[in-house]
């Protein structure tokens, strides 16, 4: 009885150890989270607006990059979201929208 | 039998050593405005395990952006103060309410005022700014009291409004702002803009001089444009050329010196000199030979001393300005860089945006953005992104951004201390 707590207990501490150590885990920053915390400053932490600009929380993915990629043409009209999406690649719009996408 | 995944889960509660990969994950920040609070809540989120310290002097923090607005009677104080509440209970900072007074780069310890002493595996330190005291002849702190720069908030803020409230129709008031570098290149021009709408609502016959040290300014067609349509005959502007530079000033006789011409007595003058990086900045070693702080503009790590990151107004990260938008930005892509480093991961490539919007009137706004990444040589603004608003917009863009302005003051402070 012992002898499977101390095993089972031993497991557990390799797999907390390998779970932490993968990447992707808390602590190690992604791209896409790094381009998209520019975003808050405007929108808010998350994207959740307290005031008038507009709240861009739990958008998806697709939201998100159709509607930077039409300010970035200026096929849609803009005050300032033209000149913010001309700073970013297309490959770097695609990060942000997932990385908003995936906090729904 | 205990299950695998119970036990790993109670395991899991151990974040301080697995997470940032060696014993403490110990970051002390010093100051809590734009910069110091966006690094420690970001700190926060982007690893849960850390143990973050924030030092703060006071007990809620009043913003520089929107004071204007609190000097044309728009807006009163509370709403541009600001608590830590949220920094404390949904973000598990530890705030501190005392003054850094000395940092031992070696030691890795921040002393306080209070007695107390901090250690920490790594230190960010977003004082703000200092003023030069003595850099214009004649003004020092107890002219100040006088001819108030209202150029960090507070005290000064609600000096400078209890001057132009008590100053009769047809005053003449004086704003003289410094030359490149300081912090907020726009700041002064929306003061004018400002005063003059409290003005033309109350003292209409009162006139603005802006004495200026510099050829040019922030938004500067923008910002001509609008005073014209809004508040014309009220405000004139001397350039440098033009003799505008304060050289020298007479708190007790209320009179400047400019460059050129005849000393100038006015109501009600707005000086706002030379600044340099805040105290404990300077005290510390972390300006080098300067009035700023050089640092690694990947990391924010200083340039002087290792482990010790400055970040926002105090720091040399042109062509970022110094602005509050800036310094957040760069708390969080200094977050970045202190999570990577302590746990032995390469951080991302940064991002740094700035956008500052000004109010010419409670309708009309303007603004400025722009977008940065590392290049080869430093901060870099993305060629063909960012810019001004357009020069000849119709009065629905100007009310539009005028309503973005305040929209984003309330979006800016929910990030930074909400």
């Amino acid at each position: 009885m012992r002898a499977s707590i101390v095993v089972s207990g031993l497991a557990a501490v390799v797999m907390a150890v390998l779970l932490l150590a993968s990447p992707g885990q808390a602590g190690a920053v992604s791209r896409g989270e790094m381009l998209s915390a520019s975003c808050a400053g405007c929108h808010g932490t998350d994207g959740h607006s307290p005031g008038s600009i507009p709240d861009i929380s739990g958008k998806s993915a697709e939201f998100i990059s159709t509607s930077l990629l039409e300010f970035k043409s200026g096929q849609r009209p803009s005050t300032v979201m033209g000149r913010q999406a001309k700073g970013y690649s297309d490959e770097e719009i695609q990060l942000i929208a997932e990385y908003f996408g995936g906090r729904q | 039998m205990v299950g695998a995944a119970g036990a790993a889960s109670s395991l899991l509660g151990w974040p301080a050593i697995t997470l940032a990969g060696k014993a403490g994950g110990r970051v002390v920040i010093v100051g809590g405005g734009f910069g110091g609070a966006s690094c420690a809540k970001y700190l926060r989120r982007l690893a849960p395990g850390l143990e973050v310290t924030l030092i703060e002097r006071d007990s809620q923090f009043i913003t520089c952006p929107f004071s204007n607005a609190v000097l044309g009677g728009l807006y009163d104080m509370d709403y541009i103060t600001h608590g830590y509440d949220a920094m404390k209970n949904s973000h598990g900072v530890k705030v501190v309410h005392d003054s850094a007074t000395g940092i031992d780069p070696a030691a890795k310890t921040v002393s306080l005022a209070g007695g107390s002493s901090l250690p920490y595996d790594r230190l960010v330190v977003s004082p703000g700014i200092d003023i030069q005291w003595g850099a214009v002849e004649g003004y020092d702190q107890a002219a100040s009291e006088v001819m108030p720069h209202a150029w960090k908030a507070g005290p000064q803020t609600l000096l400078l409004r209890k001057q132009l409230q008590a100053m009769p129709d047809g005053g003449v008031v004086i704003v003289a702002p410094p030359r490149n570098p300081f912090r907020c290149p726009p700041g002064p021009y929306e003061r004018v803009s400002l005063i003059a709408h409290y003005l033309q609502q109350s003292k209409p016959k009162s006139k603005i001089l802006i004495y200026d040290a510099k050829d040019k300014f922030s938004k500067q067609p923008l910002f001509q444009q609008g005073w014209q349509a809004l508040y014309p005959g009220m405000i004139e502007w001397i350039s440098e050329s033009d003799g505008g530079a304060i050289e020298g000033v007479d708190a007790g006789k209320m009179t400047v010196y400019p460059t050129f011409g005849d000393p100038v007595k006015a109501d009600v003058i707005n000086l706002i000199p030379p600044q340099k990086a805040g105290a404990i900045a300077h005290a510390a070693g972390l300006t080098g030979d300067g009035a700023w702080c050089p640092v690694n503009q990947r990391t924010f790590e200083s340039a002087v001393h290792k482990d010790i990151h400055v970040i926002g107004d105090a720091v040399i990260a042109n062509p970022m300005p110094k602005s509050g938008f800036a310094a957040s930005s760069q708390g969080k892509v200094c977050a970045a860089a202190v999570v990577a480093s302590l746990e032995g991961q390469e951080m991302p490539d940064p991002s740094y945006v700035n956008t500052c919007y000004s109010l010419l009137a409670p309708d009309y706004g303007i603004s400025v953005a722009a977008v940065y990444r590392m290049g080869e040589n430093g901060i870099e603004a993305v060629q063909g992104a960012g810019g001004v608003s357009p020069k000849d917009a119709p009065d629905s863009f100007r009310r539009e951004e005028a309503r973005y302005t305040v929209g984003w003051y309330q979006s800016i402070t929910s990030d930074v201390w909400g």
